[in-house]
């Protein structure tokens, strides 16, 4: 693999090298974020754009509960912390601790998804539902694409419980857990700016 | 088209016998299809050659196996999207002078949007995806892709996604809207029935496969080159595909996410590109070419990699400029992502916003530009032999100029308000599509036949269909030019 050196020319080592199984998933896996971010950045682009169009409809002044989304935000965030002990218990070896702390990072994202859908059906409840303006179209597919993230994030993480549950902490089950902890980081970034930009600066 | 029963059933929905369309060109085009169809089964019985294409074709992970399959896709379609060209010219020769030619209008507007995404998505994207999945790997020295299995299904995504547009011809109708499908037309409320759908729906499943390709082939790039082999010692077409890559992944989920919000308009109701409650269509407008400008850079990118290896193949020389050559493919990579705009001078962003766009437009045309010179200082004192693909190179060389400069002249806001709209436009895009991205794979093709077929396949009729090729584009160039 190394260049190695002999006079002034350079030689490689050119008999057939091996590239290790699942060597480029987790590269693989950035780049497939990158792409899932840029539709995100969309999704905000959109909101941007159309998130004054009221048409003579409820702002979010009158629609959103801050308190609510604080704590929906503190839901997510420790659900990344989390999810970061069970990468450090896994990394340790200890696949109880692991389970524990991935059971508790399900329930904190079972949790968010419970908040966002009581919060969704009491916007419609209101008469403030997608169809109402083109503000309210963009507010549910920002927000809601971050949901049906979270969801499959759930759906995933819950998955992985039960293989790691049957095959313990495998190569596979480890590189499985290392893309879904990035997923699950990034939709909390993702998250973090869906709070700035859609509920804070809409409260001002 | 005769009127539609909206009625609905339980298992079918809307689909009932009314969803046939009432046109004997159709019928026609559905036994040839049914007899042409039930022949090659047949054949493929007798010959008992089912278990050899599941096996060794259908479910390959082979790199190279895929990159034919999806090159023979692209031929299945460029078969239809020619017809559908055919089909558009045929009209436009007959309906003058008070007669309305043999389509009716809402019969030629689904031939007019379909030849534009067959051509682009399932024609153009699988010949250079094909062509990348076949040369990459080699290229780098790997044996296979990163994610051999992914490639598989990207593979058979962009089939569904083909099969989609296909089945529309028989069942129900297709988008009447023009390749982009811009609302408020291919809104619910002006194209009610299913051609939109089928659509949005092909190119989602396509799309998706596409953005899967890119993923792989990008990171099978980054990760899989041989050992010592760095950046600047890449063969030139692998470079220009990792470029194409790069656009891929950074262009075609804008793209899903645009198709998305245009399908939450029609079935739930939203109001994003909607005339009324805030919608802005504009906004569409906008999105979708954000995509589409990238898009096209995709489809040329790797093209101009096939004319540089051909180039220097055929002229006994290295490439003229290598790291120029480089340079300008990443120059091109940035500039495609703020160009967008001069595809709607027209709508009415204000001198300023136009002037920007005009300005970038201009600016890269000059890294196409020295990529150009390039290959001209490579032919200059070669030892050059004009065998077929070269041939195409050359005639590339020609027709993609006169693409080129009228590229150029449409940049320039006020020309574009004036040609905008007429054949001067198609004209343009039809000479560096058909000029850069159709000869390229041409050139492509008959390249690389050898190491795919292990047979080489040169004759004289070939030699003379490069020549008339490239005769008939310039031509009609020099015509659709004159006619502005």
């Amino acid at each position: 693999m190394t260049p190695t050196i002999a006079d002034d020319a350079q030689y490689w080592d050119t008999s057939p090298h091996h590239h290790e199984e699942g060597a480029s998933t987790t590269i693989g896996f950035w780049i497939y974020l990158m792409s899932d971010c840029l539709m995100f950045a969309v999704l905000f682009a959109v909101f941007g754009v159309l998130g004054q169009s009221y048409a003579a409809g409820p702002g979010p002044q009158a629609l959103f509960e801050l308190h609510l989304v604080a704590i929906n935000t503190a839901f997510l965030l420790l659900s990344s912390l989390t999810f970061g002990f069970a990468m450090l218990s896994t990394v340790a070896g200890r696949q109880d601790r692991a389970m524990l702390w991935l059971g508790a990072t399900l329930v904190l994202g079972l949790a968010f998804l419970a908040v966002e859908i009581y919060e969704f059906q009491h916007l419609i409840h209101l008469g403030a539902g997608p169809q109402r303006s083109a503000f309210l179209s963009s507010f549910f597919a920002l927000v809601g694409t971050h949901g049906l993230h979270v969801a499959f994030g759930c759906l995933w993480l819950g998955t992985l419980m039960i293989q790691i549950r049957k095959h313990g902490l495998t190569g596979a089950n480890i590189r499985r857990m290392t893309c879904l902890s990035m997923f699950w980081h990034f939709l909390d970034v993702i998250w973090i700016g869906v709070f700035t930009f859609v509920y804070l600066l809409g409260m001002i | 088209m005769a009127t539609i029963d909206h009625s609905t059933t339980f298992l079918l929905g809307r689909l009932n016998l009314s969803a046939i369309p009432q046109d004997p060109i159709v019928w026609a085009t559905f036994v040839v299809v049914v007899i042409g169809g039930a022949g090659l089964m047949a054949v493929l019985t007798k010959y008992r050659l089912w278990g050899y294409l599941w096996h060794e074709w259908f479910t390959t992970v082979d790199h190279k196996k895929i990159g034919i399959m999806y090159m023979v896709l692209a031929l299945i379609m460029l078969l239809r999207g020619f017809a559908d060209a055919v089909m558009m010219r045929l009209q436009s020769i007959l309906a003058f002078n008070g007669s309305e030619g043999y389509l009716n209008s809402h019969h030629y507007d689904q031939i007019f949007t379909a030849h534009g995404v067959i051509m682009i998505f399932f024609v153009a994207m699988p010949f250079i995806t094909g062509l990348m999945n076949y040369l990459v790997p080699l290229q780098i020295g790997a044996r296979d892709v990163s994610f051999p299995f992914l490639n598989n299904l990207s593979f058979w995504m962009t089939v569904g996604g083909a099969v989609i547009i296909m089945a529309s011809l028989f069942v129900g109708e297709f988008a009447q809207t023009g390749w982009l499908a811009f609302p408020p037309l291919s809104g619910i409320g002006f194209s009610p029935w299913v051609g939109v759908d089928y659509y949005i729906w092909g190119l989602q499943v396509a799309g998706v496969g596409t953005t899967l390709s890119g993923i792989n082939l990008l990171v099978t790039i980054i990760k899989m080159r041989a050992p010592g082999m760095d950046y600047m010692r890449m063969p030139i077409f692998t470079w220009t595909a990792l470029c194409t890559n790069i656009l891929i992944v950074a262009s075609f989920p804008v793209l899903t996410v645009t198709l998305v919000l245009l399908t939450l308009d029609r079935y739930v109701g939203t109001n994003f590109f909607t005339s009324d409650l805030g919608g802005n269509a504009m906004l569409y407008v906008n999105l979708i070419w954000i995509w589409g400008h990238p898009e096209v850079y995709i489809l040329i990118l790797p093209l101009f990699g096939v004319f540089s290896e051909v180039t220097a193949t055929f002229s006994g020389k290295r490439l003229f400029g290598y790291t120029s050559m480089v340079y300008a493919t990443v120059c091109i990579t940035v500039l495609s992502y703020i160009v967008w705009l001069h595809h709607f001078f027209t709508m009415g962003s204000g001198a300023s916003v136009n002037a920007f766009f005009g300005i970038t437009t201009m600016i890269i045309s000059v890294p196409t530009g020295a990529k150009l010179f390039n290959w001209i200082f490579t032919m200059y004192r070669g030892r050059i032999r004009f065998d077929l693909p070269m041939m195409w190179t050359v005639a590339f060389m020609l027709t993609f100029t006169v693409g080129g400069m009228t590229g150029v002249l449409l940049a320039v806001p006020p020309a574009d308000f004036v040609l905008h709209n007429s054949l001067f436009l198609v004209a343009h895009f039809h000479n560096v599509i058909i000029g850069g991205v159709l000869f390229g794979l041409f050139a492509a093709i008959n390249f690389w036949w050898p190491k795919a077929s292990g047979s080489s396949w040169t004759s004289s009729g070939a030699r003379s269909a490069s020549g008339c090729g490239s005769w008939a584009s310039g031509s009609r160039s020099c015509r659709c030019t004159s006619w502005a």
